[in-house]
């Protein structure tokens, strides 16, 4: 099973803590402490997942989460002593799948972290139109007019969930749930940025909509096709 | 004649003069023709077409009277203008007054002494006319018939010398009867001798009879026969002609010149006086707007400043007073811009100390937390007491983390740090939530969590994490102060606010205790084991969070009887609370049911009885409080509800009504009637809407609740439950 986890983070205790308990749920941590140098190590392990402490001596978390995604779509997870929606909000912006409010218990990271790779498994083959989009769900792509657009895989898993049921209404709780896994209610604020985020890159004017559109107070549906 | 208005109509009707004031009128025909005769006749000032008629002149006044009002610089320049211009209009009579003096007094000395000269030369010529006929002797007789000729020689002499600057007449001496003498009037120049010398100077000098010498003067007007007359002063003497009769002689002098330079005087002082009037005021305007601008900058300065724009200072140019006031102001902008500043960094600061605690503690407590964890799972390999250590450790690290949460929570509402994320939000999919999360603990306990008022969506603009986490409280808090039985969520809306009240039947709360519970680390029982664990800030962040909406959070309890918290806010962010649609005190309360009994039981006289076993009356302002609870009965839709409807309208002498639920509750009069020892209690009470051990009011809400708990532990007894 894929398992490789990049752990970013200058506490040594807290990095040794996490080895331990991902060590004890089967993965394969890997560490670095300095935000420098969180990207070459990132290159070098091609890791499944990335565990990104928000603070970080030399480039902070937020700058290295940035430069991450734009060279990849692997899922990122920050970890944030700020519960602020200011800091929330600008981790998502930057990039993050998700995040994870220290203190945490472990079972709640190795639940997070499971929900961002379960999507590994093989999808079956599967054509949508949203729009004027078409995806491809097995091959993972997003066509416009021929041309594909890149998302990553938390936008792809957004876009797909809205796709599916068109007719269909979603809750942020209800997203949160079908993309992000959380069984009990978490924080709409996730749902919120990368509907942004999504549509920022599917869409012809993010300011008005068409693809993801937005039901005032109760949340998002797919546009007609 | 305005007569009483009690004036039979007959008379008024008869006597047509009479004019009632009016206000009897039997027909609205009627009046109206007494109101027009009334104006026609000049009115009463109360006349309605007169206060009409002064509004209709006032009012293109109104602008003008408000500048007036305003304008201090209008002010100053009117009054300097009406000022100067009186005393330049004083200055102008003084000075043209004493120009006149002048004038005429130089002119009176060269008149007398001309007209003395002139007199002195009239008698030398007598005299010698009167010695040479003397000498003659028989001729004289001839000559002296010849007076006449001699006489108008005489004028025609002395006038001669004068160049028209003066006249001379000759009157005779026979003062008013001039018309039959032989010795007929004479002048030169063209005057009319009679009509140019007044009759009391004529009078006068003919009264010199006696004493020769004495002149007398008066002004007149000269008349003239060709020209027009003109002012003049006469001098007059009498004299005697060659014969010895007696005959006036008067020098007439015109006073043109004089009243040219009078006249010239006047309109120079005039033309002066205007100038200086108008520079005056002027003067005043450019003096009052030195003071005025900057006063006037000094004000709009002061605005903007309190509206917020602290960088804004005034110029200040010299070291005059209003420059003094211009530093002065500055300075105080300046304090003030420093100590808003000091503020705002001081609360920076501690957002900033409270984030990097956040930050610093909590990266450690992961490290700690995710230890205890891993140990804890491993706790079956221990032996019995490191094991049990284990779960310690991970329950008071539970508990740890959630204070350390709470206490960052509370300080960043005290640093203002806490923003509002309001959206439009189902209030029902958040009480399910909070209910569905709250199921494992409600049935550990054996408790059932019901939800009423939710058939219809109950949407408000809240944050919705804020407003989950102060009801997951207030569910979490009467599930474990439940004992077991049930907890009833209530939704309404109504007007503008939403309600949400959480209500259990469990151990209630003391008198006094409803504003305490709000209370940081504040206990109902220290004795009492905490069985779960709770940081005691949980309730004091959810009002913290209830304000943050502009909201209230409310709590009522009786001693075994149960409480009720009820969180109502606004529909819409930014909108004032008036009332909540759920009464704070719940229908089912032991004193309402207690009331209802009452009701059961035969109708009292209405009149309240010392004695009653009711222990309330709730004055209130009429009809609105039972309309709104009324309202809330039915948006409750509930049994209760309906029977809250029911009750106040049979109640009506006497209405049992939640002073909390009537709109704007910030100032209520609760008067209470018979406790358990039957005294009789007024509570006068004025606390604000949010019940707090911070509000003002506190103690005094306090005293009411005690009051109210009083009453209802005397209904305990006798209800006997």
């Amino acid at each position: 099973m894929k398992g490789r986890v990049l752990v970013v983070d200058d506490d040594t205790a807290l990095a040794e803590m996490l080895g331990i308990v991902l060590r004890g749920e089967g993965f394969e941590p890997s560490f670095v402490a300095d935000g420098d140098k969180a990207l070459a190590a990132f290159r070098e392990t091609k890791p499944d997942l990335v565990l990104l402490d928000q603070m970080l001596p030399g480039r902070d978390g937020i700058e290295v989460c940035r430069l991450i995604r734009a060279e990849s779509g692997v899922p990122i997870v920050m970890l944030t002593a700020k519960s602020d929606t200011v800091d929330v909000v600008v981790g998502l912006e930057s990039g993050a799948d998700d995040y994870i409010v220290k203190p945490f218990k472990p079972k709640e990271l190795v639940a997070r972290i499971r929900a961002r790779l379960r999507r590994s498994e093989e999808p079956a083959p599967e054509q949508l139109t949203i729009g004027d989009l078409v995806i491809d769900v097995a091959g993972h792509s997003v066509k416009r007019d021929g041309q594909s657009i890149a998302l990553t895989p938390l936008e792809f898993d957004l876009l797909v969930a809205l796709a599916r049921k068109p007719w269909q209404v979603f809750t942020r709780e209800v997203l949160l749930e079908q993309v992000w896994g959380y069984r009990h209610a978490a924080d709409t604020r996730l749902v919120n940025v990368h509907v942004q985020r999504l549509r920022s890159k599917v869409e012809r004017d993010p300011e008005r909509p068409e693809i993801v559109v937005t039901v005032r107070g109760v949340g998002y549906k797919a546009g007609p096709s | 004649m305005s007569r009483d208005s009690a004036a039979p109509p007959s008379q008024e009707q008869g006597n047509g003069a009479g004019r009632p004031v009016g206000r009897t009128d039997r027909g609205p025909g009627l009046g109206w023709l007494r109101e027009s005769r009334r104006v026609l006749q000049g009115g009463v000032p109360s006349s309605p077409f007169l206060r009409l008629f002064a509004r209709w002149v006032r009012r293109p006044l109104l602008p003008a009277v408000r500048l007036w009002r305003r304008s201090i610089q209008l002010k100053v320049v009117v009054t300097t203008l009406l000022m100067s211009l009186g005393v330049v209009l004083l200055l102008g009579f003084v000075v043209i007054g004493q120009v006149r003096n002048g004038l005429l007094d130089a002119k009176q000395r060269a008149a007398q002494s001309q007209a003395r000269g002139g007199f002195q030369v009239a008698q030398d010529k007598a005299d010698t006319a009167s010695a040479r006929s003397a000498q003659d002797g028989g001729v004289a007789d001839g000559r002296t018939q010849n007076a006449t000729v001699w006489m108008s020689d005489l004028v025609e002499q002395l006038s001669s010398g004068g160049q028209s600057a003066f006249d001379v007449v000759a009157l005779s001496a026979d003062a008013l009867d001039d018309t039959g003498s032989i010795r007929g009037p004479r002048a030169s120049g063209g005057v009319v001798p009679v009509q140019s010398v007044p009759v009391d100077l004529r009078r006068a000098v003919d009264e010199t009879a006696g004493s020769p010498g004495g002149l007398y003067q008066s002004y007149t007007r000269i008349t003239y026969a060709s020209q027009a007359s003109q002012p003049g002063l006469v001098i007059g003497k009498r004299l005697n002609d060659p014969n010895g009769d007696a005959y006036q002689l008067y020098y007439l002098f015109p006073l043109t010149q004089e009243e040219k330079s009078l006249t010239l005087i006047k309109t120079t002082l005039a033309t002066a006086g205007l100038f200086v009037v108008v520079l005056l005021g002027a003067i005043a305007w450019v003096v009052v707007r030195q003071v005025v601008t900057p006063v006037r900058m000094a004000a709009g300065i002061a605005e903007r400043l309190s509206a917020g724009r602290l960088q804004e200072r005034m110029k200040v140019t010299g070291e005059d007073d209003i420059a003094r006031l211009g530093e002065a102001f500055n300075k105080m902008a300046q304090n003030l811009q420093l100590k808003i500043q000091q503020l705002e960094d001081l609360s920076r600061m501690q957002r900033r100390f409270v984030s990097d605690v956040s930050h610093e503690l909590r990266t450690p407590l992961t490290t700690v937390r995710m230890a205890a964890d891993v140990i804890h799972e491993a706790r079956e390999d221990f032996d019995p007491v490191t094991a049990r250590s284990a779960e310690l450790l991970a329950d008071q690290l539970d508990r740890f983390e959630s204070l350390l949460a709470d206490l960052l929570e509370i300080s960043r509402f005290d640093a203002g740090a806490a923003a509002l994320e309001a959206e439009p939000t189902d209030l029902r999919d958040v009480v399910r939530r909070v209910v569905g999360g709250a199921e494992l603990l409600a049935e550990r306990k054996g408790t059932r969590i019901r939800i009423l008022g939710d058939e219809q969506p109950v949407v408000a603009e809240v944050d919705p994490r804020r407003v989950e986490r102060v009801l997951r409280n207030l569910v979490v808090n009467a599930v474990e102060h439940g004992e077991g039985r049930d907890v009833v969520v209530r939704l309404a809306s109504a007007g503008g606010a939403v309600a949400v009240a959480v209500r259990d039947y469990g151990v209630g709360l003391k008198p006094g205790e409803a504003t305490r519970v709000f209370s940081r680390f504040w206990r109902a029982d220290p004795a009492r084991a905490r069985t779960t664990g709770g940081t005691g800030l949980g309730l004091s962040i959810a009002l913290e969070d209830a304000r943050l909406h502009g909201g209230w959070l409310q709590a009522w309890g009786e001693p075994g009887g149960g409480s009720q918290f009820r969180l109502t806010v606004p529909r819409t962010a930014d909108e004032p609370l008036r009332g909540s649609p759920i009464p704070l005190e719940p229908a089912d309360s032991r004193r309402n049911q207690g009331a209802q009994e009452v009701e059961q039981k035969p109708v009292r006289p209405v009149a309240p009885a010392p004695r009653t076993d009711v222990a309330t009356t709730v004055l209130h302002a009429p009809g609105v409080g039972l309309a709104r609870l009324s309202a809330a009965g039915r948006a409750a839709g509930s049994e209760e509800g309906a029977d809250r409807c029911r009750l106040p309208s049979r109640a009506a002498p006497r209405p049992v009504v939640d002073p909390t639920a009537l709109p704007g509750s910030g100032s209520r009069v609760v008067a209470r009637s018979g406790s358990a020892e039957g005294s009789r209690e007024h509570v006068v009470d004025g606390t604000a809407p949010v019940a707090s051990g911070a509000a003002p009011g506190g103690r005094a809400d306090e005293r009411t609740e005690g009051t109210a708990r009083a009453g209802r532990e005397g209904e305990g007894g006798l209800r006997g439950e």
